[in-house]
């Protein structure tokens, strides 16, 4: 229901420029899912003059807080912002009425994921899954094969930048820092259910 | 004699093992024992608290679980997974119905589980005195800026770090074993941390600020008690240095190395080997001992 409601919202985004008619139910269905109390936000800014990433972003985070008070969830899912987010937690640090905006990056990257949505920084959403897979087949993570992957993947391993991973990579097998077998939990039962 | 449970996390048992290897060293050398947390699991670091919320709580419910009725604190060197077992200790205090029946059968009294940053207890004022009292190496000569990095102190809600903006810690420290530590306003700025895989771009160009902020400030060397950071910093010092069209000559070194070097310990000079920036030609013109530089 509160989807069907969601994608209706979005058809009806108004073009660029166009006067908005604000919405809030994408604003109740992520404090209801994420626990973000985001009617907090005054657009103080503090959030966004604080960011060490702004440089690279599309939206600062003050916006990405702005449209989803607007409910226009469209423009989130589809920024490069929510996949740039550090994490860094400077935002919330300095937020006079802490609103979580690490967490509503990361509750806006999940929902691209489950709605099979264009991933603006496909490197770093793969970079996140191979991670995880790391997580479920063993426990752990086991760093020689998380990058070995990664690299196949993403053309690390045969194009220019190839010759550069290699020597990285030699330097540290020599410093004794790569690991050839990977370990993980003894009990792996608990990981059943949990991905 | 401490006696305290310790978490590794998973980079210290791979890239992050010269980290490892120091904290042991320090470890035996001031008599506390640490006491690995049986079959802990992955926090999930930035992937799991990034893309599935539920997992990383999950990842961090069992390692709070086998921490129950162990001996506290868990002590944590990796920052990034205190703050994923210090995030998920909150959350949970308040909600536990995403806890999976498995991981619940261990046990949910979370809040008896007290979490500590390795560079918060060993800045204790009662684990300085007893550092300062088997210091037999003066670390003269030394000029290192501290970096903290994000996840230890923030937000100061979760970590309860009490200067979340301005961490003492490592700067006390080592002020007490006889560096001259600088003081500087980019302690707790992002390196970046994972985007080096994926955003490398990103990555160089905070480490390159950090780079300009210690160099002017006047360090010589840049410490810190975060993995990720030392990789960030350490890694790809030439090529970001190329970048910023200037020369950088920092090492990054762990600040349990530089507490290994001051009590003395033999094994001190190999941690530092193992690091891309060679700290050999730094330690040099120190007063420190010829062994602990000239095989660098």
């Amino acid at each position: 229901m509160a989807d069907q409601a969601l994608s209706a919202a979005a058809a009806a985004s108004p073009p660029e420029g166009a006067a908005i008619t604000p919405r809030s139910d994408f604003m109740k269905q992520c404090q209801a899912e994420s626990g973000i109390n985001l009617a907090a936000c005054y657009g103080c800014k503090k959030c966004s003059n604080g960011c060490p990433v702004t440089f690279a972003m599309d939206l600062h985070p003050y916006q990405v807080v702005r449209y989803a008070q607007l409910g226009l969830p469209e423009k989130l899912k589809g920024c490069r912002t929510i996949w740039l987010c550090a994490s860094c937690q400077t935002c919330l640090t300095r937020c006079p009425n802490e609103v979580d905006l690490p967490r509503l990056m990361d509750w806006l990257k999940e929902a691209v994921l489950k709605e099979s949505r264009p991933i603006e920084e496909k490197k770093t959403a793969l970079f996140h899954q191979l991670f995880l897979r790391e997580v479920k087949a063993r426990g752990r993570v086991f760093e020689g094969s998380l990058m070995t992957r990664y690299l196949l993947m993403t053309g690390g391993a045969f194009g220019p930048e190839a010759m550069k991973n290699a020597r990285l990579g030699l330097a540290m097998f020599r410093r004794g820092r790569m690991k050839l077998l990977p370990r993980g939990t003894k009990n792996r039962a608990w990981i059943k259910g949990l991905f | 004699m401490p006696r305290v449970s310790y978490y590794p996390g998973c980079s210290l048992e791979g890239t992050a093992c010269d980290y490892a290897d120091s904290i042991a060293g320090v470890a035996k050398a001031l008599d506390i024992e640490l006491v690995e947390l049986p079959d802990w699991n992955c926090c999930g670091a930035t992937a799991g608290h990034s893309i599935n919320h539920r997992a990383s709580l999950n990842l961090a419910a069992r390692n709070l679980a086998l921490s129950l009725g162990r001996p506290q604190p868990v002590v944590v060197p990796c920052a990034l997974c205190f703050n994923r077992l210090r995030s998920a200790q909150a959350e949970l205090a308040e909600d536990l119905s995403q806890v999976t029946p498995q991981i619940a059968a261990l046990g949910t009294d979370f809040s008896q589980v007290e979490v500590v940053e390795l560079n918060s207890y060993l800045s204790r004022p009662e684990m300085m005195d007893l550092i300062e009292s088997r210091k037999v190496v003066n670390l003269e000569g030394l000029a290192p800026v501290c970096y903290y990095g994000c996840q230890g102190q923030r937000p100061p809600k979760v970590t309860g770090h009490p200067r979340a903006e301005d961490p003492q810690g490592m700067d006390r420290l080592l002020k007490r074993l006889g560096a001259q530590v600088i003081d500087w306003s980019f302690k707790t700025d992002c390196c970046g941390a994972s985007h080096a895989i994926p955003r490398p771009d990103i990555v160089f160009t905070l480490v390159g600020r950090l780079y300009g902020k210690a160099l002017e400030a006047g360090a010589n060397c840049i410490v810190t008690g975060c993995q990720m950071c030392q990789a960030n910093l350490d890694m790809y010092q030439t090529e970001i240095a190329k970048s910023m069209g200037r020369e950088v000559y920092l090492p990054v070194l762990y600040f349990t190395e530089l507490v290994g070097l001051a009590l003395g310990l033999k094994e001190a000079p190999g941690w530092l080997k193992r690091h891309l920036v060679s700290a050999g030609p730094l330690l040099s013109k120190t007063g420190l001992p010829r062994q602990t530089w000239e095989r660098l």
